[in-house]
């Protein structure tokens, strides 16, 4: 099990955040929280097995937020001295006084318990910032020869992203906690170049909060996908094109978690039920007044939104409003159930939502950012028995079996999306017929999960996710996993892509 | 903590002489100093606000490897003389543990900006001196209208500074700043935006930007169904600019050298020199375009396709990407201008102009001369759907309207189109003044564009959304 980070804890952490609340104290707030946090992230990319970009950032700072006569106010800055914590005490103070005469709404927080000098570090093996650079080079070099060298390969790209979070926070109720997360991000395509067209193939290893074990092995069969990955290529680049039309669909975890992200997850935001997004990320369908009524889907349908998962890129022992990780309903046996909120929204619409706990989905990407309401792991459960992605596939008769994200789409209420993927195979009476291209499907976010007949057991559940989901004004970018099994849905609207192009 | 805070100014000399000292061959010195200040709102009331100061630094250190030259990328928030040390002997260090850098050219030669001593310039709250009280008067309004007013107003300042071994001092500020603002009727069924962007605020108006809101919601009085197809529809500056980004983004000179993007040639090569459209179509960038200045030098953190390190400081000159229709330029460094047998280096200049000879005239006018069809007002969650032929896929948003007869006579449901900008360059059928614009997907990061509005006589409507 890895420490917290021993150049992190040297840090004045206790002594800035004492003198940031206090001065906000002095100042009239009635709340007050401070964090200072350091984010290490590297970003080594090869291009044809040459190291074309190799980068080491460290973004390390303080902010400060404050309820001030029932107004929020926030402030943001990078010299780690006691003057800059009382200085951003003072800003946030300001920016709230300034702020005020617009604020038609008195801000309250639902009650948390008081965690006190508390510690939590995610599940990870090695730090990859203790692993020589020229070792993690050498690794992918490997890696993308191997595609190279197979026949059709023209080109490979390789990107792999590693962030390295630490975090303290302390706010005037008297909790304070220090974490620490690692999460990392692979990407490796190889290309294909033929004289009239080109195409190119994916790994669908997904971003996880794990450490540098994932890239030799532990978490993800490299070597395995690695020797599939120039032949699916191969196979690509021949593949007839899909006539459009109406398929049964069965949808493999590594392209359902994406669905799941848009349809679901974002759907399922109470802070974009409440419109608090409507100039940006936009709002949703599942509105509170639809709470344990909305049928979202048929009956197998179960999601979960949860801040505990293993490995889970949005997992975290405390959100950035001091409170702790849980798991709860998001979608229960297909009707709406619940929402994923902070202690302001908690607080605000506690008798409709039952409950007067933010679930803890307060998160800032930085210490320049302010903690906004954003997504826990929100999943889809799969059957206790359920069949496996065979039998699913054994069930269609005329369908297409769809592999790996690639691109995707949804739209501003959370009803009409497309999606592409990676591979899609023609599905012939039970049997995986070969590949097809130019394939995307469409639907709108309850007929397609009504139309989701049955979903895979536990051997089919894979955790996918995304390091780059973005929401809010100014613009924060999210880390998230969706686990989810194999789906098999009846009648989903599947499009060319070239004669949507107008070819 | 007494940690010694240094001057951009400081950071640099110090880092290049720590860089010499520990046996670098050559060193650029990178520092960012922004600061920015927001305010934001929903359901007519203030929802959240933030000022924020922030400073990074980024050191390029390059060292003998072989035959060719190596590079070493370290960059910091928060620099003290202290960790600057750190963070030299780790870029050196990096450095020499690399191998050779494919796209390792000279460092640029110095020039000295005049204003190079200057403290980093700032934003604060005051910036919105003028707006922050029209704002407060446009929600109260439309609270007492029961209309609904969301927004977000943003103001940041960026001062670059780069030093590098080979004299450069180069210094430049630049401001930015855009506000958009989303209007909703009483029972939330319709929705209209407007966005723009600006240089201080000076000339930003909240209320006359609510005034434009109701317009359009008073379009919605009447509603029309209308199905998925392809339909003559209005682009107004915004939407050309959400869709004209995507090709921008797409000019990497590298990428399509290596067959993986729309400009590329079938059989190998790029497709400059080829004819996109038939029209009269230029797309430009020029770090020096009066209200939409950009930063007048390269700047590069990390080396890519169309960039790299060691072109850092490199002027950046007047650049057609199209020109009359034809592929002129794309995105290179100095390595991929090479690669891919261009006479010159074109690097990204973050800002471009996308005119058509001849056209005149605003997006009413447009309406004015269409029979029937759709006006648009913007579009999101573009994405690329097939690198081939840059099909893109997306969605209308915040206000579709019907156009019968030359007039506006309602609205009509949303939809999600697959369009291809490129395609649409040849296809459109009249066009209109070039103006500044403002996307809605893509303005917060690009927002230095100028567009005019485009009709497309079969826009394709991939299916209706129901969204409102």
């Amino acid at each position: 099990m890895p420490d917290i980070d021993a150049s992190f804890l040297a840090l004045p952490r206790q002594e800035l955040a004492a003198a940031a609340l206090q001065r906000a104290r002095d100042l009239g707030a009635g709340f007050a929280e401070f964090r200072l946090e350091r984010i290490r992230s590297e970003s080594i990319s090869l291009r044809d097995s040459v190291l074309e970009s190799a980068k080491d950032d460290e973004d390390l700072g303080l902010a400060v937020r404050v309820i001030h006569d029932g107004t929020w106010g926030f402030a943001a800055g990078v010299a780690l001295t006691v003057d800059e914590a009382v200085g951003l005490a003072e800003q946030a103070v300001h920016m709230a006084q300034v702020s005020r005469p617009i604020n038609a709404e008195t801000i309250e927080l639902a009650d948390e318990p008081v965690y006190d000098d508390v510690t939590w570090i995610s599940s990870y093996e090695i730090d990859p910032f203790t692993v020589p650079r020229a070792e993690k080079v050498a690794l992918l070099t490997g890696y993308s020869d191997r595609l190279l060298e197979a026949e059709g390969v023209a080109h490979v790209s390789v990107h792999v992203a590693t962030i390295h979070e630490c975090k303290y926070y302390a706010n005037t109720a008297g909790t304070s906690y220090t974490q620490q997360r690692v999460r990392i991000g692979p990407d490796i395509t190889a290309h294909a170049v033929a004289e009239d067209r080109f195409d190119s193939m994916s790994s669908t290893a997904p971003p996880a909060g794990r450490g540098w074990e994932y890239m030799t092995g532990t978490g993800w069969d490299w070597d395995g996908e690695l020797a599939r990955i120039p032949g699916w290529l191969a196979e690509k680049m021949a593949a007839p094109s899909v006539e459009p039309g109406t398929y049964d669909v069965v949808i493999d975890p590594s392209n359902l978690w994406l669905t799941i992200h848009e349809s679901i997850g974002h759907a399922t935001e109470l802070d974009r039920a409440l419109g608090y997004e409507a100039n940006y990320a936009g709002t949703s369908f599942a509105t509170l007044d639809k709470l344990g009524t909305l049928q979202y889907g048929s009956p197998v349908m179960h999601v979960t939104g949860d801040r505990t998962a293993e490995h889970g890129l949005s997992t975290v022992g405390y959100d950035d409003e001091g409170v702790a990780g849980q798991q709860w309903d998001l979608v229960k046996d297909g009707i709406l159930v619940g929402y994923q909120v902070d202690r302001r929204m908690a607080k605000k619409n506690e008798d409709v939502l039952g409950t007067s706990r933010s679930n803890g989905c307060a998160y800032a990407d930085s210490s320049g950012h302010i903690p906004i309401q954003r997504m826990a792991n929100v999943s889809l459960q799969p059957a206790p028995d359920g069949p496996s992605t065979e039998e699913l596939i054994s069930r269609v008769r005329n369908g297409i079996y769809i592999v790996g994200d690639k691109s995707w789409s949804i739209d501003m209420q959370r009803y009409n999306f497309q999606f592409t993927g990676q591979r899609f195979y023609k599905i012939t009476d039970g049997k995986l017929d070969g590949q097809l291209r130019d394939v995307a499907y469409q639907a709108t976010t309850t007929d397609f999960w009504g139309s989701m007949e049955a979903v895979g057991g536990p051997q089919t559940y894979v955790l996918g996710g995304a390091l780059n989901c973005g929401k809010a004004e100014p613009s924060q970018s999210g880390a998230v996993s969706h686990g989810c099994p194999s789906a098999l849905f009846r009648g989903v609207r599947i499009l060319n892509t070239t004669q949507e192009a107008g070819r | 903590m007494t940690a010694v805070q240094l001057t951009p100014q400081d950071t640099v000399e110090r880092g290049l002489a720590l860089a010499a000292a520990e046996g670098a061959d050559g060193c650029v010195v990178l520092v960012a100093e922004t600061s920015s200040t927001n305010l934001r709102w929903a359901n007519n009331t203030l929802t959240t606000n933030g000022a924020m100061r922030g400073s990074s630094v980024t050191v390029i250190a390059t060292v003998g490897a072989g035959k060719g030259t190596a590079a070493g990328v370290v960059g910091r928030s928060s620099v003290t003389e202290d960790s600057l040390r750190e963070i030299v002997s780790a870029a050196i260090a990096t450095a020499r543990a690399a191998g050779p850098a494919e796209d390792a050219r000279p460092l640029v030669d110095g020039t000295a900006s005049a204003d190079w001593d200057l403290e980093p310039e700032v934003t604060s709250v005051g910036v919105y001196e003028k707006f922050a009280p029209s704002l407060g008067e446009s929600l109260r309004r439309a609270a007492a209208e029961k209309r609904r007013l969301y927004g977000f107003a943003n103001h940041e300042v960026a001062t670059l500074y780069v030093g590098s071994s080979t004299g450069l001092r180069l210094r430049q500020a630049l401001p930015r700043g855009y506000v958009s603002s989303t209007g909703k009727n009483a029972d939330l069924s319709h929705s209209a935006w407007v966005g723009t962007a600006t240089r201080d605020f000076t000339d930003v108006d909240a209320l006359a930007l609510d005034g434009e809101l109701t317009r359009r919601l008073g379009w919605a009085s009447r509603t029309v169904s209308v199905d998925a197809g392809r339909h003559p529809t209005i682009l107004p500056p915004a939407a050309v600019a959400d869709l004209m980004t995507y090709l921008f983004w797409q000019l990497d000179g590298r990428d399509a050298f290596e067959g993986q993007t729309v400009f590329s040639k079938a059989g190998g090569g790029t497709r400059i020199g080829d004819t996109l459209s038939s029209q009269p179509v230029t797309l430009h960038s020029d770090p020096a375009l009066a209200g939409l200045e950009a930063f007048s030098f390269a700047v590069a953190r990390s080396s890519g396709g169309s960039s790299s390190v060691f072109d850092n400081g490199l002027t950046l000159a007047a650049t057609d990407w199209i020109r009359g229709g034809k592929l002129e330029h794309l995105m290179t460094s100095r390595y991929t201008a090479d690669l891919i047998g261009a006479p010159t280096a074109t690097p990204d200049i973050e800002n471009y102009v996308l005119s058509v000879d001849g056209a005149s005239g605003s997006t009413d006018d447009l309406v004015t001369g269409l029979d029937h069809g759709l006006l648009l007002t913007c579009l999101w969650y573009i994405r690329v759907v097939d690198p081939q032929t840059l099909l893109l896929t997306g969605l209308t948003r915040d206000g579709v309207y019907l156009v019968e007869n030359g007039e506006v006579t309602g609205a009509v449901n949303n939809f999600r189109f697959n369009e291809s900008p490129v395609d649409l360059l040849s296809r459109f059928g009249a066009a209109g003044t070039t103006v500044p614009s403002f996307s809605r997907e893509w303005g917060d990061y690009l927002s230095r564009t100028a567009t005019p509005p485009l009709l497309i006589p079969d826009y394709n409507m991939s299916s209706v959304s129901q969204a409102s």
